[in-house]
This record gives C-alpha cells, sequence and structure tokens, in this order.
C-alpha cells in the first residue's frame, strides 16, 4: 500500500512536469513566430540586374594541353570582386558542365571569394590605379573533387589567369587559397603556395616549349 | 654490374661490380660470389695504388646518368588510375625505364625504389648531386574527356636566367632551362616517332624547380577515364612498355647530342 502522502506527491511532480512542458512549448511557439517575422521585417535590397557586358573566358582543353579565348555576353557587376567572381564561376560552370573539355566538377559555387589588393610599389605606396594582387578562395570540395594529374590541375590554374588578366587587367598576381587556407596543392600536383602571374605562360594549341 | 653509394640511394651503373650490404664482405661478380681475406684485401689495395698514375693519366669518360623519380608515394597516393594508384604506377614505370637505360649503357639513379614516400628536397637533392645528363620526374593521371592515351611533357614554368654560380633552392631549374627546353624536344620527338600522343606545356612544380640538370616532368595518360574498365590494366601495361621504350630510345639520342652533358654547370 501506498502511502497517501507520496501519491499526493506524485501527482503534484506530474502536474508540475505537465504544465512546464506546456510553457516550454508555448515559448519555443512564440520565439520561432518572433524570427520568421524578424525575417519578413528585415530590410532587404532589391536584386540589381547587371547590365550584360562581354567578358572573355580562357577556357582549357585536356585533349590539345591549351587554352583558347571564348567570348561570351554576361551580366557583370561593377564592383571588380564581384565582377572576377561572376566571370570565374561562368568559367567553373563550363568545367561543370556534362560534354567540358576540361571537365571539373563543381560549377560557379567552387569559389568561394575573390579578393583584390592593391600592389604597393617599391616605395611601399598603393595607389588607385596600383597593380593588383587577385586572391581566389576555392572550397575544400573543390579541391577534394579536382582530377588529380599534373595536365588537369595546371591547365585550370592557368586558364583563371588568363581569365583574370583578360577581364580585369589590373591583376597582374594571382594567388590561391582554400577555405582561406594556405594549400600545398590543388590536387595532389599544382603549386598552390606561389604567387602566379596573371600573364602567366599559356600554352595554345599546338604550342611547344 | 656495380652499385655504388651515392646519397644514400644506390647507383646502379653496368659493367662494374655490384655491392650488396646484405652480405657480410665480399664482392659479386657475374654471378659469384668470393670472401677475401683481409691481407688479400689490403694487397689488392696496394696494388690499385701502384696503378693509379697510369689511371690519372688517361682522361675518364664522362658518366651519362639519368635520374628517375618516381613522384608521390607512401600516404602520397596521388591520382586514382582505376583501381592502381599514381604512386605504383610511376614506380613501376622507373623500374622498367630503370632496366631499359642500364641495357642501353647509362648510369642509373633513383631517387625512389619503393612504395614509402621521399621528401621533395630530398629528390631534389639526390638529382642535384648526380651530376645528370637528363632528370625525368614520373607521374601518371587519367585522361578524361575525348582524349585517348596520351604522354604529357612538363617543363618549369620558371624564367631561364643566366649561369649563376648560387643559385635559389627553389628555382635552381631557372639556370637549366634552355638545356631542359631541348631534352623536352627530343622526348618529343621519340615519342611521336613511337606514334603516341604527346602535349606540352609547363607548370610549376617544386619536384622540378628545384633540380639542376635537364629536367622535364612526364605524366602519362594511359586510358581514358570512361574506359578504365577491368580489362584496362593489360592495355595500359603495353602502354607504358611503349612509353619507356620511346624514352629510352631518346635518352640514347640525347647521349649521342655532344656536350649535352658531362658538364656540371649548364
Amino acid at each position: 500500500m501506498i502511502p497517501r502522502h507520496q501519491t499526493v506527491l506524485f501527482v503534484i511532480l506530474l502536474l508540475a512536469s505537465v504544465i512546464m512542458g506546456a510553457v516550454l512549448w508555448n515559448q519555443l511557439r512564440r520565439a520561432h513566430d518572433r524570427l520568421l517575422h524578424g525575417e519578413v521585417l528585415a530590410p532587404t535590397q532589391a536584386p540589381q540586374v547587371a547590365p550584360a557586358e562581354q567578358a572573355t573566358l580562357m577556357v582549357a582543353n585536356d585533349a590539345d594541353n591549351s587554352v583558347a579565348p571564348r567570348i561570351l555576353t554576361l551580366p557583370l557587376p561593377q564592383n571588380p570582386e564581384a565582377r572576377a567572381r561572376a566571370v570565374l564561376g561562368k568559367l567553373f560552370d563550363l568545367y561543370a558542365a556534362p560534354d567540358a573539355a576540361h571537365p571539373v566538377p563543381g560549377g560557379a559555387s567552387s569559389i568561394t571569394q575573390v579578393f583584390l589588393m592593391p600592389i604597393a610599389d617599391a616605395g611601399g605606396k598603393a595607389s588607385s590605379t596600383s597593380p593588383q594582387l587577385a586572391v581566389v578562395n576555392f572550397t575544400s570540395a573543390f579541391a577534394a573533387g579536382h582530377p588529380s594529374g599534373l595536365q588537369a590541375e595546371t591547365l585550370t590554374i592557368l586558364s583563371i589567369c588568363a581569365t583574370l588578366d583578360a577581364n580585369l587587367p589590373r591583376v597582374t598576381e594571382v594567388r590561391f587559397l582554400v577555405d582561406g587556407q594556405t594549400r600545398a596543392t590543388l590536387a595532389g600536383h599544382a603549386d598552390l603556395t606561389r604567387t602566379y602571374l596573371a600573364t602567366e605562360t599559356v600554352p595554345t594549341e599546338g604550342a611547344h616549349p | 654490374m656495380h652499385c655504388s653509394e651515392e646519397n644514400g640511394r644506390e647507383v646502379a651503373e653496368p659493367g662494374a661490380r655490384f655491392y650488396d650490404r646484405s652480405r657480410p664482405t665480399g664482392v659479386h661478380m657475374a654471378g659469384k660470389y668470393h670472401r677475401r681475406s683481409l691481407p688479400g684485401t689490403l694487397a689488392a689495395f696496394l696494388a690499385l695504388f701502384a696503378f693509379l698514375p697510369a689511371f690519372a693519366q688517361a682522361p675518364l669518360a664522362p658518366r651519362f646518368v639519368v635520374v628517375l623519380d618516381a613522384a608521390h608515394g607512401g600516404d602520397d597516393f596521388g591520382a586514382r588510375l582505376g583501381n592502381q594508384a599514381e604512386k605504383d604506377l610511376t614506380l613501376a614505370l622507373s623500374v622498367k625505364l630503370r632496366s631499359l637505360l642500364m641495357a642501353r649503357g647509362m648510369a642509373v639513379v633513383t631517387t625512389r625504389e619503393s612504395g614509402a614516400d621521399v621528401d621533395a628536397d630530398r629528390r631534389a637533392e639526390i638529382a642535384n648531386r648526380a651530376n645528370a645528363a637528363a632528370c625525368l620526374n614520373l607521374h601518371a593521371a587519367l585522361v578524361s574527356g575525348k582524349s585517348g592515351p596520351a604522354v604529357h611533357l612538363f617543363l618549369s614554368s620558371l624564367p631561364s636566367s643566366t649561369d649563376a654560380r648560387f643559385v635559389p633552392w627553389r628555382t635552381a631549374q631557372s639556370a637549366w632551362i634552355t638545356r631542359s627546353i631541348a631534352l623536352a624536344g627530343v622526348l618529343n620527338s621519340a615519342l611521336t616517332h613511337a606514334g603516341i600522343t604527346v602535349t606540352l606545356g609547363r607548370t610549376s612544380l617544386p619536384a622540378i624547380d628545384t633540380m639542376a640538370c635537364p629536367a622535364v616532368a612526364i605524366e602519362i595518360a594511359p586510358q581514358r577515364q570512361t574506359d578504365a574498365q577491368d580489362g584496362a590494366g593489360a592495355d595500359n601495361a603495353g602502354f607504358e612498355s611503349q612509353v619507356a621504350e620511346a624514352l629510352a630510345a631518346a635518352l640514347v639520342e640525347w647521349r649521342a647530342d655532344g656536350g649535352q652533358f658531362g658538364e656540371r654547370r649548364p
């Protein structure tokens, strides 16, 4: 036989648990509503449709180890960093296409950011017309999925350098990061620790060293 | 056969003696193992000194040394070629090529003899001390897309520099670019003559950037990715043999081209 005071205590505790659960559920629902309401009220900027411009993409071809120009009309932002990212994004979309001559998975999302930094002259000064260093930040998924090989990796690097050179004349040097970190190689071969020249030697069709 | 120790690696030289560290003492000559006593060894040593002046008079023919650098190793598998890792394929090619070159009277230095990894600087150190006439950095990859089996030749993208007494380690190849281009031309010619598709390019690869010798990175691309099925292994082996034969023929031609080797400076 259970003593009466224990029964009363059990009932009280049970009731307290139910009430606390109900209060928590109610608070959770209110917090969720508040979050959604805040998102709706958050000021948003209407997306600006960038004017379509011609861009020169330097597209790699594995068959003959060449990089050839392809002129496309793209909506390009005015901001140079966004412009660089848009151009490279389109280049990587071409590489992600099923019939690509230089197949690389990932597409435009492979590039997280492109930073443009002025290069100081010998006196340590940089102006608005100074040459720029482009820092291209890849995702780690891109580096992990990139085909491993001397030719495949070299062509990817060279086509990026050449594309930046063709569309952003102030960019003279290019560096590469993966998830914001320096990395020894892209996929086991191409050196990512060095600074590349934007005018790095690009193999053209039938080129000999 | 003769093997001397050079930078911790065995340098095989045809027509000479073979030193085997696994045996207690002695010389392995023409398949026979002779144990010499200490007095006998001393007598032979003294006799050698008696003939040294005669040797000093005769000019020694420069050795034609080829460095074979099989890329990757250890935990670094490199590219995946079907069910085979790049590190295994490059090692197999290195072994095959070494046999072919030794049969043609060349001395061969290898940077890697097993699956173990060798540090990039250590590889360059081995190559740079070999006073080599040619340094071949071996790679392998699958060709994707519509292209068939091919060989990709890569030179260092470093700019050519004038000869200097001291060169930075990371850009040692810059003083050898001109001769590397000549070597790539000979390799390209031989491979093309053998009916192999060849592409040429330049790349930034620390393995050859640090080499102070005519250096070319060779990437063999045996099979298209879409065709890499179970039966592809035998075809790949045939292609590797074809490439190895063509490379050996190219190096024979490179050796025959006078003045391309034998001097330490470029």
